[in-house]
């Protein structure tokens, strides 16, 4: 099979520790110069550029996380004047506010040079006619894979996201080879096929490349029988670029993490000590070329392993196994990211009332549920029960209007949601994912 | 001229109803008058008793949302047509009713209804002058 940049993706491994270098030392001392945030965090540490002289020195690095970036929303952690800046993503806020990314154009290029990376190892080519079922729009999934696409020579359909009988009726008419979605998507439409008497043999598709949510090895072969495909799976989230840090090839033995433009680690979450190779810990990201808004190791918050062996495919760049779980409580739903605080802050908004809450997930054929038990007190018990039923209604609204994905309700009496040691259990995830 | 209510949060499962009897009953609490609207997921449970305080205080111990309400208790008259006065007059009054329900006991030879009014003070006021028979407390929770 054919490897998009065969020049950087199977490079020899002392020389790309030579070009991480390079651009490990560029990233850092352009941060400390232009991001006051990462000023203030190394001369907490009393480290300068000058200090980083391998690549060992990273683990001398402070951490970033998402409060991080919370606490210098909107612009604060750009590296560049905004004259420089040519587009701006979003991901959906966690604690009210949500987190803004920039690119450089030069930023852009690069995420289109991976993502056709991934897209090539994927099997595509100049032949292939792409559906792209992510929603165009702040979120980054969809543009960023548009371009990659495009670059590769395949014909893109923007379809963007929903819309089901429709997605079925262009993937017919249009004769699309390959499906780019998030996996429970992919299994929605084969549910849907099915009940429409559609046939997977009828389709011209072949290749479908899911992402933006946690899915299983089972998962992958029930959507590779169902809709006669080869399924691959990425990785890549906002905070670091969007979807284009890592992806399978096609022997779907771990995604081939794009090391020339970011560096991984894998850590101890609890201590932050960094773990030795083949280690099961949080993935920690460095960006090595972003110009906008690079990022010094990133708490991903995802847990998975990386294998530095190289790839049946000819390609030495590490491996990322798929992500089995978060080291918070985020969680992906619909392949929106979720956290439990955001839905305390919409039940804590009512008047001086915090009732206790817990969060069931599960999925439901191939759709994500989720809902919300709440415990009635006195301050959201009516006695009358349109009042009762305007409250469940309007709490349904602001969740959706809060998490970006709707949440059903359900009342529940006092004391009956298990408590730990006085502490609520907030989330019982049901699926098996 | 109102008469007290108390209200609780039942969820849909089997058992809940008797467990709220049960405990009312250790109490020694008599209920006099009772009406139960219900979805599929919860339900809520209006209660008419003779110790209200007493029953509140028991049903919370036991762990349940407990709320006091006030409502009005109307005579009416037993017979076609009898409700229909009432609601007629309330209606021009241009009060609204939340819900009712009928008590158990009837009061000489009249039904009695439970009203829960958006505005009971002005359904009170009109019922009075049209001379309908508006019933106290003390009377309802010792029928």
């Amino acid at each position: 099979m054919a490897i998009w940049n065969p020049e950087k993706e199977c490079l020899d491994r002392d020389r790309l520790r030579d070009l991480q270098l390079k651009g490990l030392k560029d990233t850092v001392s352009r941060v400390f110069q232009n991001v006051s945030c990462y000023q203030n965090k190394f001369k907490e540490l009393g480290l300068s550029p000058e200090d980083i002289n391998s690549l060992e020195d990273l683990s001398k690095l402070p951490f970033t996380t998402k409060e991080d970036l919370r606490l210098n929303y909107p612009y604060g952690m750009f590296a560049v004047p905004m004259r420089q800046v040519v587009r701006i993503h979003s991901s959906s806020g966690t604690t009210g506010k949500p987190t803004v990314v920039g690119y450089t154009r030069n930023d852009l290029n690069v995420w289109t040079e991976l993502v056709s990376r991934f897209m090539t190892a994927a099997g595509l080519t100049a032949d292939d006619i792409v559906q792209i079922a992510f929603g165009y729009g702040l979120f980054t999934g969809a543009f960023g894979l548009h371009y990659g696409t495009e670059r590769i020579g395949a014909s893109v359909i923007p379809m963007s996201s929903g819309n089901t009988d429709k997605q079925i009726m262009i993937m017919q008419d249009y004769r699309s080879t390959a499906l780019v979605c998030t996996p429970s998507y992919a299994l929605t439409l084969a549910d849907r096929m099915e009940k429409l008497g559609i046939s997977p043999d009828s389709l011209a598709l072949r290749v479908g490349l899911f992402g933006a949510e946690p899915w299983s090895e089972e998962m992958r072969r029930e959507i590779e029988k169902r809709l006669g495909i080869l399924a691959t799976d990425n990785y890549g989230l906002s905070e670091m670029m969007g979807p284009g840090i890592a992806g399978e090839c096609e022997h779907q033995c771990g995604m081939h993490i794009f090391e020339d433009h970011f560096i991984p680690e894998i850590i101890n979450p609890d201590t932050g000590e960094v773990l030795p190779a083949g280690s099961v810990g949080e993935l920690v990201l460095t960006s090595i070329s972003k110009e906008a808004f690079p990022m010094i190791r990133y708490r991903t918050r995802d847990i998975t392993r990386l294998t530095y062996e190289p790839c049946v495919c000819g390609r030495t760049l590490a491996r990322m196994h798929k992500t089995a779980g978060r080291s918070d409580d985020m969680l992906i739903i619909k392949g929106v990211n979720v956290f439990p605080t955001q839905i305390e802050e919409v039940l804590f908004q009512v008047e001086g009332c915090e009732p206790h809450y817990q969060l069931v997930v599960d999925r439901v054929g191939a759709m994500d549920t989720l809902e919300v038990h709440v415990e009635v007190n006195e301050c959201i018990f009516f006695d009358e029960m349109k009042k009762q039923r305007a409250f469940v209604e309007m709490v349904e609204k602001r969740l959706v209007s809060t998490l970006g994905v709707g949440a059903k309700v359900k009342l529940v009496e006092p004391s009956t949601i298990k408590r730990h040691e006085g502490k609520a259990n907030r989330v019982i995830d049901k699926r098996k994912i | 001229m109102k008469v007290e209510q108390i209200s609780i949060f039942i969820e849909n499962k089997s058992g809940r109803l008797a467990e709220v009897t049960e405990a009312l009953g250790d109490m020694g609490v008599n209920i006099r008058a009772l009406s139960l609207a219900d979805t599929s997921d919860f339900g809520i449970l209006r209660l008419i008793v003779d110790k209200t305080d007493l029953a509140k205080a028991t049903l919370k111990e036991r762990g349940f949302t407990v709320n006091k309400t006030e409502v009005v208790a109307v005579e009416v008259p037993d017979r076609p047509k009898g409700l229909f006065g009432i609601l007629e007059i309330l209606d021009r009054a241009q009060v609204n009713v939340e819900y009712m329900y009928a008590f158990v006991e009837r009061c000489g030879g009249n039904a009695v209804i439970i009203f829960r009014f958006d505005n009971p003070e002005e359904a009170i006021k009109v019922l009075t002058q049209n001379k309908v028979n508006v019933l106290q407390g003390s009377r309802i929770y010792s029928m």
